[in-house]
């Protein structure tokens, strides 16, 4: 049988890799390799994981340099060359070993007004939005976020202004933008505006490329960066 | 600086960001145009002294970078420098004001 070498971040921020042989097994995944050892080689090791099938998002991982979820990602498409390298999840505090303090990157969608602000009451009618709309069609394409962080992780603005809101939460803000029940619009917008907001987004498109859900945070981004233009042209913001 | 001052400037960047696109190709053009017969101050000179058109044309473009460049400048310094706030502010409104000083400067030179 043959082994894999696995690198493993072991401790908090001033922590280091420790070195591990993990049996290679046919359609393995990256968390399945964490998982044995965990199991069977140091018990003590440190991880978070919840469904382990791409729906919850709580396994995302730094994975040969790139975040990735873990348990959705193959070893046969990493680790070629029989090497792994697995550490805790970028731009975000080191808890222990893999497991990354995720309190500033939901905090973030707070600050970036992601909460629904309902306008109607329980004695009103149901809102009627007509799915073939435009801020409907708008909305459809960014929903499926689930929160993993792997977008915050790949952002290299996250790392030059770590109160840049990041992509996930400016993403959630254009979803509720184009929401037409939402009565908090103008908040939202001066929210998200601004050098820790969409404009100092400079189109990387990492997150893009790395949201494992294939959603493009730089267009919701861009979303957010064309509301405002309009939003000061009209003398609301 | 307040949210709408921040989308302001967005606003401002992007804007004479298109101006200097228009203004980059007219003056490559122009200089492609003005070295085939070889190149001389005094062939320059003829051409822009007491040319309204010119005067205009590079003052709308001097007016562009002085607005374009100190915006980026801002945030090249926050994010490498990590200088914000009203300080980096200040001194990206004194780099304008000396961009479009030089700039007319330029321009009163080679026009009047």
């Amino acid at each position: 049988m043959t082994q894999l070498q696995v690198q493993i971040w072991r401790g908090g921020a001033d922590g280091r890799f420790q070195t591990y042989a993990v049996p290679r097994h046919d359609a393995q995944t990256v968390l399945d390799v964490v998982t044995y050892i965990q199991r069977r080689l140091d018990p003590s090791l440190a991880y978070r994981f919840a469904c382990r099938v791409g729906m919850c998002g709580s396994c995302a991982m730094t994975v040969n340099g790139q975040p990735r979820w873990t348990c959705r990602t193959h070893v046969a498409r990493v680790a070629a060359n029989g090497k792994l390298t697995i550490g805790p999840l970028a731009h975000l505090p080191v808890v222990r070993d893999l497991v990354t303090d995720m309190r500033e990157f939901f905090d973030k969608w707070a600050r970036a007004r992601g909460q629904f602000q309902p306008t109607r009451t329980r004695r009103d009618d149901f809102a009627r939005v007509a799915p073939a709309s435009p801020s409907r069609r708008a909305i459809d394409v960014a929903i499926e976020c689930i929160g993993c962080g792997v977008c915050y992780a790949a952002c290299d603005v996250v790392a030059w202004n770590p109160d840049y809101l990041g992509p996930a939460a400016l993403n959630r803000a254009w979803t509720l933008v184009n929401d037409v029940r939402d009565g908090a619009q103008r908040e939202r917008l001066a929210a998200v505006v601004g050098d820790a907001g969409c404009h100092a987004c400079h189109t990387h498109e990492s997150c893009t490329e790395r949201c494992p859900k294939h959603l493009a945070p730089t267009a919701s981004i861009a979303g957010l960066k064309r509301a405002s233009a309009l939003a000061v042209l009209r003398g609301e913001l | 600086m307040s949210a709408r001052g921040e989308a302001r400037l967005w606003v401002a960047q992007r804007a004479s960001a298109a101006v200097l696109g228009i203004c980059v190709v007219v003056h490559l053009i122009t200089m492609i145009a003005a070295v085939r017969g070889g190149l001389t101050a005094a062939e320059m000179l003829e051409r822009t002294r007491g040319s309204m058109a010119w005067a205009a044309f590079y003052g709308l473009f001097v007016l562009a970078v002085s607005i374009h460049a100190p915006i980026g400048l801002r945030t090249i310094v926050s994010e490498w420098v990590g200088w914000r706030g009203r300080g980096a502010d200040a001194a990206c409104a004194v780099a304008a004001l000396a961009l479009l000083f030089l700039g007319a400067r330029a321009i009163a030179a080679v026009s009047l």
